[in-house]
C-alpha cells in the first residue's frame, strides 16, 4: 500500500523558519538531579485518581460481547433476552451502526490517512480475530451487564482463516485484508550489493523469529463518558494519546469540537494505549442513552482487546572480509500484523530503518513486508520495529564473530557508526553518535566472571543499538505549550501531554522552573485535556521529552525574555547580565544585588507586561522515504547505547538466571536522573522477559494464555539489580541537548540475553522467548551433534 | 441476583456499613465505598495491585468476599499516616513510576516490614513477589523498601 502523499510540497517547507532554541546564560539549578517528581507524593499516598476512580450519577457499567473465534461468519445475532433483562439500558450490534467505521490510522494526529485501514466498530458479518467485539451492552450495574452478555446468543459459520504470515501471502491463501494480505512493505537499497558480497570472505545468514507480546500495562483499559450541557461528547479515558478526539468524533459522525478528551495520569501505557480502546464504543453509548457510562476492561479483556508487538522473521545475509569489514547486507523481514492494519506500516518502516543497527553499511538491501492474518491485529509497543530488528542484527554480529574468529566487541568497534556517518537512508543523525563509549563501559562494568558451579554454566553477552526518538519526520509532528507565571511568583503550565509513568509531566517542571528560576515547588502542571490544555500530541515515540520539552523550553523563555527585560531596565544594565534562581532575580557578576522574584512579577503585572506565552515547537519536517530505494530523513535524531548481561544456564533444567544487567546509553542530558534511570530500569525488565519468559500462545488465533498465571512477565524475584550508566553527550535535539530514553532502554536487552544464554551453552536458539523448554531442546539437539561438552 | 445483606467493614479504623451480595470482593466493595486508592489490576490474585491489610497481613482483596471480612480491620493506602517511611522513600528515591502498582506494593511491603523489621534483600524480593510491576523493574521499589526498612528501625519501629 503506498504512502499518501506528503501535505507539505518541497518548497513550501523552506518557507517555516528555522527554530533555534537559545541557550541559558546560567548553570542548571536542579535540572540532571534525581529530584522527587512532582506526582509522587499523590502516587504513594494512593490519592491520584485515575481514570477508572471517578463515577457520576446515574453512571451506566458497559460489557462488551466478543467472538471467541479467529474467524468466522456471523450468521445470527439474537439480543433479545439480554434486552429483555431488568435494568438492561442500552445494547448496541453493528445493525444500530449502520456505516460507522474508526480508523486504525492516525488521522486525528496528522490529517494523514491510508486508504483501506478503517475497522468496523462491531462485527457485520466477518469475524477476523478472536476478541472482535459484537455487541455492547450498557446497564444500571456491573452484574447485570454481565448477566445480559451470557444471554446474547449467535451463530458463527466457520470462515478460512490463515495463522502464519508466510501462509498468507501464498495464492490461494484467506484474505484478510486488502487483495493478497500484504499491507504495507518497505525497501532499503544502497550501494551495489553484488560487489559487495564479492569483496567478502565469508557470508553468514540466519533467521531469527521474535514473538508477540502483551503491554500488561498494570492499569487495564477504562474510560468514563458523559454528554455535557453543550451536546459535547466528554470521556475521561486512560490513554497516550488526547487527539484521539478527532478520530472520534469522524466515527461516531459529530464535529471534532464537540468531543473532548480528559486524559488522567495512566497506569501503563507502553505503545498499548496508542490506539484507540474504549472510546468509540463510550461515546456511541453516551450519545444513546444520554447517561454517564463506563467500561473498565477485565484483565483477559486486556489480552484479548488491544493490539500486540509483532512478531517478526528477520533473515539476515551478511557478507564479512576476515578482518571484520561488513561488506553487504541483506535483510528480509515479514512482520505478522494481525488481523487490522493499525500501525504496522509505520512500526514496519522502523524496523527497516533500523535493519542495520548502529553500523555502516554501505551495501544495504532491506527488504519488510507486513502480512495480514486472523492473529491478533498487531500495533504500538515501545521499541516499535526498532527492537525487533536489534534481536536479529545483535544475535548476528555474534554469530559472524563466531564465523570469523573475531572477539565480538572487536567486530563490532570495526563496524560502528561514528559521528557524521550516514545511516541506512543516508540520512546524517545531528547529535553525537556514542555506540563505542557505551559498549565499553557496559562491558567492564560486568566485573569479574560469576565462577561455573555444578550444571550451572555462566555465559556473557553484549547488545549494542540504534533507535530513533521523535516521530516519523513525514508525519509533521508539532507540540504546544502555554507558560505563565502568577501574581504571587508561582509558575503555572499547560500542556496537553499525557503521563504514562515516566514523568512526562515532572520534566515539564522541570525545564519551566529553571529557565524561570523558581523552585519546582512552585510549579503546577495542568495537562492533558483536549479542550483547555494546549495539544502537545502524543505520548508516544520516546518524543515526549523532545517534542513537549522543546516546547515548553520555549515558551518558558518568552517569559522569561520580558521579565528579564524588566528587570535590565530596573537595574540599570544590559540583560544579558541578570540571573533568575531560587526565586530570586540577580546580577550575574555581582548576586548579592537582588530582588525577589516575586516583586519583579508585580511591577511587570502591574504595568501589563505579558506573563505567560503559548508557543509550538516543529519537529523537522520531511518528504517521505525514496519508496524505491528508501533514501531520505525517517526520523529527527537517534539515540546509541549497549546492554551488556551475564546469565547461569542450568544445564539440567534449562532456566536461565540473569545475574548481571548494565545498560550504558547516551541520553544528552538527564532532566531528572532517577527517571532516566527508572525508564532503564523498567525497560530492562521488559527486556528481559521478552528474551526469557513472556509467551503469548495463540491456537489458530485463540489466546490460551490470557492471565498474569499463565503469561509471565519477571517478578521482583527475576530481577537482578540494573546497573545504570548514564552518558550525558549534551548533543540531542531535545531540551538542553537532551535525546530521549523511553523506547531506547529496552531495545537492546533481549538481544544482549540471547548472546550471554549462547555463550553459556554453545549453541544458539534462534526463536525468542528462550523458555527452559527451547534451551532443553536445543541442548538434546546439540548433543545428538556432539556440539555440546557438558 | 442474590440478595445483599448489611455488613460492617472496619476501614482505616472507620466503621462503614453498607449492603452487598455474597459474591462481591472486598476490592469491589471498598472501591464501591470510595475507597478508590485500592487499585484493580486482574480480579484473579496474579498482581497484587488490590492489596489491602486485614488484620495486619496483606492479602489480595479481590480474593476476598466482602461479608468474610466483616469484623475485621482493613487497611488501605490511605490509613498509613502521610509522613509513614514507605511513602517517604517511594517518593524520595522514585520507586514509583505510573504508580498504578503502588499502593499494593506499599501496603505488601508494610505487612512484611511489621513481621520481618531488618530484611536481607532476598527477603524483600520474596515480600514483593505477589506484586507485578510493570515499570520499575523493582530495582527502586526494593531500593526504597530497604530504606524504609531503616528508617523504621531508626526510629523504634513505629510502622504506622
Amino acid at each position: 500500500m503506498p504512502l499518501p502523499p506528503s501535505v507539505h510540497k518541497e518548497g513550501e517547507m523552506s518557507n517555516i523558519p528555522e527554530q533555534t532554541l537559545s541557550e541559558l546564560p546560567v548553570k542548571f539549578n536542579q535540572l540532571g538531579r534525581p529530584l522527587p517528581r512532582t506526582d509522587a507524593p499523590g502516587k504513594v499516598s494512593g490519592k491520584t485518581m485515575y481514570a477508572g476512580d471517578f463515577t457520576m450519577p446515574r453512571m451506566l457499567h458497559v460489557k462488551i460481547v466478543r467472538a471467541g473465534v479467529a474467524s468466522a461468519l456471523l450468521r445470527r445475532l439474537d439480543v433479545s433476552r439480554a434486552r429483555a433483562l431488568a435494568g438492561v439500558v442500552c445494547i448496541l450490534t453493528a445493525a444500530d451502526l449502520p456505516d460507522r467505521m474508526a480508523a486504525t490510522d492516525i488521522p486525528g494526529q496528522t490529517g494523514q490517512k491510508r486508504l483501506n485501514t478503517d475497522q468496523q466498530i462491531l462485527v457485520k458479518e466477518r469475524v477476523r480475530y478472536f476478541g472482535e467485539p459484537i455487541a455492547l451492552i450498557a446497564a444500571s450495574s456491573r452484574d447485570i451487564a454481565e448477566c445480559a452478555a451470557e444471554l446474547v446468543t449467535f451463530d458463527l459459520e466457520p470462515f478460512p482463516g490463515v495463522y502464519d504470515p508466510e501462509e498468507a501471502m501464498k495464492s490461494g491463501a484467506p484474505i484478510v485484508q486488502g487483495t493478497n494480505n500484504i499491507v504495507a512493505e518497505h525497501n532499503i537499497k544502497k550501494g551495489d550489493m553484488e560487489a559487495g558480497f564479492a569483496a567478502a570472505d565469508f557470508i553468514v545468514e540466519n533467521t531469527f523469529k521474535t514473538p508477540f507480546q502483551e503491554h500488561a500495562f498494570l492499569e487495564p483499559e477504562v474510560g468514563l463518558a458523559w454528554i455535557d450541557e453543550n451536546d459535547v461528547v466528554n470521556i475521561r479515558v486512560s490513554t497516550q494519546v488526547i487527539e484521539h478526539f478527532r478520530t472520534i468524533a469522524e466515527a461516531i459522525g459529530v464535529p471534532h469540537n464537540k468531543v473532548r478528551i480528559l486524559g488522567a495520569l495512566c497506569g501503563g501505557g507502553f505503545g498499548g494505549k496508542e490506539d484507540l480502546t474504549v472510546e468509540v464504543y463510550l461515546a456511541l453509548l453516551a450519545k444513546r442513552t444520554g447517561r454517564p457510562v463506563r467500561l473498565e476492561y477485565s484483565r483477559e479483556d486486556s489480552f484479548v482487546g488491544h493490539g500486540k508487538r509483532h512478531p517478526f522473521k528477520l533473515t539476515y545475509r551478511t557478507g564479512i572480509t576476515k578482518d571484520g569489514k561488513i561488506t553487504a547486507l541483506d535483510v528480509r523481514a515479514v512482520a505478522d500484523s494481525g488481523a487490522y492494519v493499525y500501525l504496522s506500516p509505520y512500526v514496519l518502516l522502523y524496523c527497516a530503518v533500523a535493519a542495520p543497527g548502529p553500523y555502516r553499511v554501505d551495501n544495504l538491501n532491506v527488504h519488510a513486508l507486513a502480512v495480514s492474518t486472523n492473529n491478533m491485529f498487531t500495533s504500538a509497543f515501545r521499541g516499535f520495529g526498532g527492537m525487533q530488528a536489534c534481536v536479529a542484527y545483535e544475535q548476528q554480529m555474534d554469530e559472524i564473530a563466531k564465523r570469523i574468529g573475531m572477539d565480538r566487541l572487536e567486530l563490532r568497534r570495526r563496524n560502528f557508526l561514528k559521528t557524521g556517518d550516514p545511516i541506512s537512508t543516508g540520512f546524517v543523525p545531528p547529535s553525537e553518535i556514542w555506540t563505542d563509549q557505551c559498549m565499553e563501559k557496559a562491558w567492564a562494568a560486568l566485573g569479574d566472571p560469576t565462577p561455573s558451579s555444578g550444571p550451572l554454566k555462566i555465559g556473557r553477552g553484549i547488545a549494542a543499538y540504534q533507535q530513533s526518538y521523535g516521530r516519523l519526520t513525514f508525519l509533521h509532528d508539532t507540540s504546544e505549550a502555554w507558560v505563565g507565571i502568577e501574581m504571587d511568583g508561582t509558575v503555572v503550565i499547560r500542556s496537553g501531554v499525557t503521563d504514562i509513568g515516566a514523568g512526562q509531566v515532572s520534566a515539564l517542571g522541570q525545564i519551566a522552573a529553571e529557565v524561570l528560576g523558581v523552585t519546582l515547588d512552585n510549579v503546577v502542571i495542568y495537562n492533558s485535556d483536549s479542550a483547555v490544555t494546549p495539544l502537545a500530541g502524543t505520548t508516544t515515540a520516546t518524543r515526549g521529552l523532545y517534542m513537549t520539552g522543546n516546547a515548553a523550553k520555549k515558551a518558558a523563555e518568552a517569559v522569561r525574555g520580558r521579565l528579564v527585560a524588566r528587570a535590565a531596565l530596573l537595574f540599570g544594565v544590559e540583560p544579558q547580565a541578570i540571573g533568575l534562581a531560587f526565586n530570586k532575580v540577580y546580577l550575574n557578576h555581582n548576586p548579592e544585588r537582588s530582588m525577589p522574584l516575586v516583586d519583579l512579577v508585580k511591577l511587570c503585572a502591574s504595568e501589563g507586561v505579558h506573563r505567560s506565552e503559548l508557543t509550538i515547537f516543529r519537529a523537522p519536517f520531511s518528504n517521505h522515504l525514496d519508496p524505491a530505494t528508501g533514501q531520505g530523513q525517517a526520523h529527527p535524531d537517534y539515540v546509541y547505547g549497549a546492554h551488556a548481561i551475564e546469565v547461569s544456564v542450568d544445564m539440567d533444567t534449562g532456566e536461565v538466571k540473569v545475574l548481571k544487567s548494565i545498560a550504558a546509553h547516551d541520553v544528552g542530558q538527564c532532566v531528572n536522573r532517577a527517571a532516566v534511570e527508572g525508564q532503564i530500569e523498567g525497560g530492562t525488565q521488559n527486556g528481559q522477559g521478552y528474551a526469557l519468559s513472556e509467551e503469548m500462545l495463540y491456537e489458530e488465533g485463540r489466546l490460551v494464555t490470557p492471565s498474569f498465571s499463565e503469561y509471565l512477565m519477571p517478578t521482583s524475584m527475576d530481577m537482578p539489580k540494573v546497573e545504570c550508566i548514564l552518558l550525558e553527550s549534551g548533543s540531542g535535539i531535545g531540551p538542553f541537548g537532551a535525546k530521549g530514553i523511553g523506547e531506547p532502554a529496552l531495545t537492546p536487552v533481549a538481544p544482549a540475553i540471547a548472546n550471554a544464554v549462547a555463550d553459556a551453552i554453545g549453541v544458539r536458539i534462534f526463536e525468542l522467548p528462550i523458555t527452559p523448554e527451547r534451551v532443553i531442546m536445543a541442548l538434546k539437539k546439540a548433543r545428538l551433534c556432539g556440539k555440546v561438552v557438558d | 441476583m442474590s440478595a445483599e445483606k448489611l455488613i460492617t467493614l472496619k476501614i482505616n479504623g472507620t466503621n462503614e456499613t453498607a449492603g452487598f451480595p455474597p459474591h462481591r470482593t472486598l476490592l469491589e466493595a471498598l472501591r464501591e465505598l470510595g475507597h478508590v486508592e485500592v487499585k484493580c489490576g486482574c480480579e484473579k490474585g496474579d498482581c497484587g495491585a488490590c492489596a489491602v491489610l486485614v488484620d495486619g497481613v496483606a492479602v489480595d482483596s479481590c480474593l476476598t468476599l466482602a461479608w468474610m471480612a466483616e469484623g475485621r480491620n482493613i487497611t488501605t493506602i490511605s490509613g498509613l499516616e502521610s509522613t509513614h517511611p514507605l511513602l517517604q522513600a517511594f517518593v524520595d528515591v522514585g520507586a514509583a513510576q505510573c504508580g498504578y502498582c503502588t499502593p499494593g506494593m506499599i501496603m505488601a511491603a508494610k505487612s512484611m516490614l511489621d513481621q520481618n523489621p531488618d530484611p536481607t534483600d532476598e527477603e524483600i524480593r520474596v515480600g514483593l513477589s505477589g506484586n507485578l510491576c510493570r515499570c520499575t523493574g523493582y530495582v527502586k521499589i526494593i531500593e526504597a523498601v530497604t530504606n524504609a526498612a531503616a528508617a523504621i528501625r531508626a526510629q523504634g519501629g513505629r510502622n504506622e
